[in-house]
């Protein structure tokens, strides 16, 4: 560490604003509800020193997370041969799941929209793709909330798309307050992030290796299976967790754009503290949510460590 | 390598060539790369497109990978017409400029491609990559990749490569570039070694023009999009058609003068060079002289083309010393000697007054 003083910065950063809060949000899903400021006890206090240290200790208990995952292997669902869970408070591992399926869903559209648009600029003019790469960009530079009150606009029954469809004589769409326009705001909201790093395993490919796959016999569909989605892999699986990740624990767009029955853990998460007031409980489930993201997270990074590795 | 063999379809009036450009022009919006070239390249050759970059070298052979169309004319294979036939579909091979070899598969499975692509039984794959792996002298690095290889190393699997499929033609695009100089003159005898052992057309571009010469049975030197002329190496060396190919191909001096009775007038106060060559009376021309033919002494020489000049300039290269010296009129002629002896013992040294002379077929007369 005193030899390498340049790394300070990052591990203060780190401890300060990473773990720090995380062992606040852990120490309080290990407490209990209560009724006072703030809501849940044990709390610490420093006026009767050592004994009132071991007294917030001994209060910890991990009844929350018990009682989040309490429930009985029902049965098993003979069909698909997987036990069925049942919980006391389904509402929980729904809204995770529910999560993980929107997470996987927008990341697949996100990939399919993403890929060729990033395709189309790597093999743009080459004095066109900083134009091109700036129009991604661009949205970033006005608020993530008013580019989704933004859709509210558009989305709405009265809305500008609906308008549209009204003059061409069209039926009109009931999509805000749907998971359809979830998935809308999650894919225009997300797509960059997806866009930029397969440009850039694009980018960085040799276009004679094309010209040498169509010169040694293949097709140039042929030449694109072969060689330039291999070569764009890393890119394309940097671009699927830069989505999956925040999709999983995002807040603002299923609660703008998402109905009553659009569940995300997110979303569950708020109603946790703000409605319902329970800290203790909302603090296990953030805590299990992190979990939830660690094992994307590590596997992601297991990856990049063998790519770095089958380069060298 | 012409002469020593004998082989010279070219001369040959009855040969059938295996590639044969006719009057081809390629355009590219209102620059013209290529124009209005015909072009014989005879089966088994090692032929070599030369010139600086931009003179359309590099665009005449992909349009034989099928990576450009012709605007204008015909190129056949074989007797085979290749308008519009696909890269993928032509018996034609090409080593890229930068190797192209595919980062994310091995030497082996590079060399693999093609022979995959047409489908050949694996046992067959096998048994071919094995006999290119040997043919480059790779075996022992089948499983690496190409980011694990050397320069040398890459332009051996891109050559494994191109010539896994057996091509009627092999096209090679500056090959040896990338290497050092060591490297490349090593590599340019390998490769002149595996043209003869696999019995490959090659047709090579390069800017180069020692490895052109080294390597080629014939030579075409182009500029700006024409081919000025095709020749044997020691022919093109000797019998330059042009002051550019004389120029290009090697060192040589240039001395203007006007052709009068069949002599080389050059200046109003000093003889006419004796020289052969055809030009019309009172034509302005040129004598191509190579330095390493004029000869330098002390004492004024008995010799048919002499004249007295001071030496300006000694270039020490080793083996040989290039002098420059100053003739009257102001012109600077090279004069090159071999160090047969020791560089304390040489007579020749800066502001002397030296005499140069070289023989009546020294010299070539130019018109152009």
């Amino acid at each position: 560490m005193i030899r390498k003083p340049y790394l300070f910065p990052p591990y203060i950063w780190l401890i300060l604003l990473f773990l720090t809060p995380f062992a606040i949000v852990f120490k309080v899903s290990l407490s209990d509800l209560a009724i006072a400021q703030p809501p849940y006890t044990p709390t610490l206090d420093l006026t009767e020193g050592w004994a009132g240290v071991r007294a917030m200790f001994e209060g910890f208990d991990f009844e929350n997370y018990v009682w989040l995952f309490s429930g009985s292997w029902g049965s098993w669902d003979v069909a698909s041969f997987v036990p069925i869970w049942v919980f006391d408070d389904a509402l929980y591992y729904n809204a995770y799941t529910s999560s993980l399926k929107i997470a996987a869903i927008t990341t697949i559209i996100a990939l399919a929209v993403g890929y060729p648009m990033a395709y189309a600029i790597a093999r743009a003019p080459r004095h066109l793709r900083p134009l091109l790469i700036m129009l991604i960009i661009i949205p970033f530079w006005s608020s993530f909330l008013i580019r989704v009150y933004a859709w509210i606009g558009i989305l709405s029954n009265e809305g500008f798309l609906n308008m549209v469809l009204g003059w061409l004589g069209l039926p009109e769409l009931r999509i805000i307050n749907t998971n359809t326009a979830v998935y809308i705001g999650m894919v225009y909201v997300y797509l960059p992030f997806m866009i930029l790093p397969i440009y850039a395993a694009l980018d960085r490919m040799d276009g004679s290796l094309l010209e040498a796959a169509q010169d040694l016999g293949c097709s140039k569909i042929e030449a694109f299976w072969r060689i330039t989605w291999p070569l764009s892999r890393p890119g394309v699986i940097a671009g699927c967790f830069l989505v999956f990740i925040p999709v999983i624990g995002e807040f603002i767009v299923p609660s703008l754009l998402g109905g009553s029955d659009t569940l995300m853990i997110g979303k569950t998460l708020y109603e946790e503290f703000y409605n319902n007031r329970d800290w203790p409980v909302a603090s296990a489930v953030a805590v299990i949510l992190l979990f939830v993201l660690i094992i994307p997270i590590v596997l992601f990074q297991r990856h990049q460590l063998k790519q770095q590795e089958a380069q060298l | 390598m012409t002469d020593v063999t004998g082989f010279a379809p070219w001369d040959d009036p009855q040969a059938t060539p295996l590639i044969s450009y006719q009057n081809v022009t390629k355009t590219f919006g209102s620059f013209t790369a290529i124009n209005d070239i015909s072009l014989d390249i005879f089966p088994g050759e090692f032929f070599a497109l030369l010139g600086p970059s931009g003179c359309g070298k590099t665009t005449l052979m992909r349009m034989l990978a099928g990576f450009e169309d012709a605007s204008q004319g015909r190129i056949t294979l074989a007797g085979q017409d290749l308008a519009g036939v696909p890269p993928n579909k032509r018996p034609v091979n090409m080593m890229f400029q930068s190797y192209a070899l595919f980062p994310h598969m091995n030497v082996w499975d590079n060399i693999a491609f093609g022979l995959r692509r047409d489908g050949l039984a694996k046992d067959k794959v096998a048994a071919r990559v094995e006999e290119m792996l040997r043919l480059v002298r790779l075996g022992k690095f089948a499983q690496r990749k190409p980011d694990q290889l050397s320069g040398g190393q890459k332009q051996r699997v891109a050559l494994a490569r191109s010539l896994a499929k057996a091509p009627k033609v092999l096209l090679l695009d500056e090959p040896l570039g990338a290497l050092d100089k060591k490297l490349r003159q090593e590599t340019q005898f390998e490769l002149v070694d595996i043209q003869e052992k696999t019995g490959t057309t090659f047709l090579i571009v390069t800017h180069d023009q020692e490895e052109a010469m080294t390597v080629s049975t014939r030579i075409a030197v182009m500029d700006e999009g024409v081919i000025k002329q095709v020749a044997t190496p020691p022919a093109l060396y000797e019998q330059p058609n042009s002051r550019y190919v004389a120029d290009f191909i090697g060192d040589v001096n240039l001395i203007e003068g006007t052709w009068i009775n069949g002599s080389l007038v050059w200046s109003a106060d000093q003889a006419p060079f004796d020289a052969q060559g055809t030009a019309g009376q009172g034509e302005t021309v040129w004598l191509s002289l190579r330095p390493e033919k004029v000869a330098i002494s002390k004492q004024e020489p008995d010799a048919i083309n002499k004249v007295p000049g001071k030496v300006i300039d000694i270039a020490y290269l080793g083996n040989l010393s290039t002098y420059v010296v100053e003739i009257p009129g102001g012109q600077k002629i090279k004069a090159q000697a071999a160090n047969a002896r020791r560089l304390a013992s040489r007579d020749i040294t800066w502001n002397d007054t030296v005499w140069l002379s070289w023989t009546k077929t020294a010299g070539v007369v130019l018109t152009e």
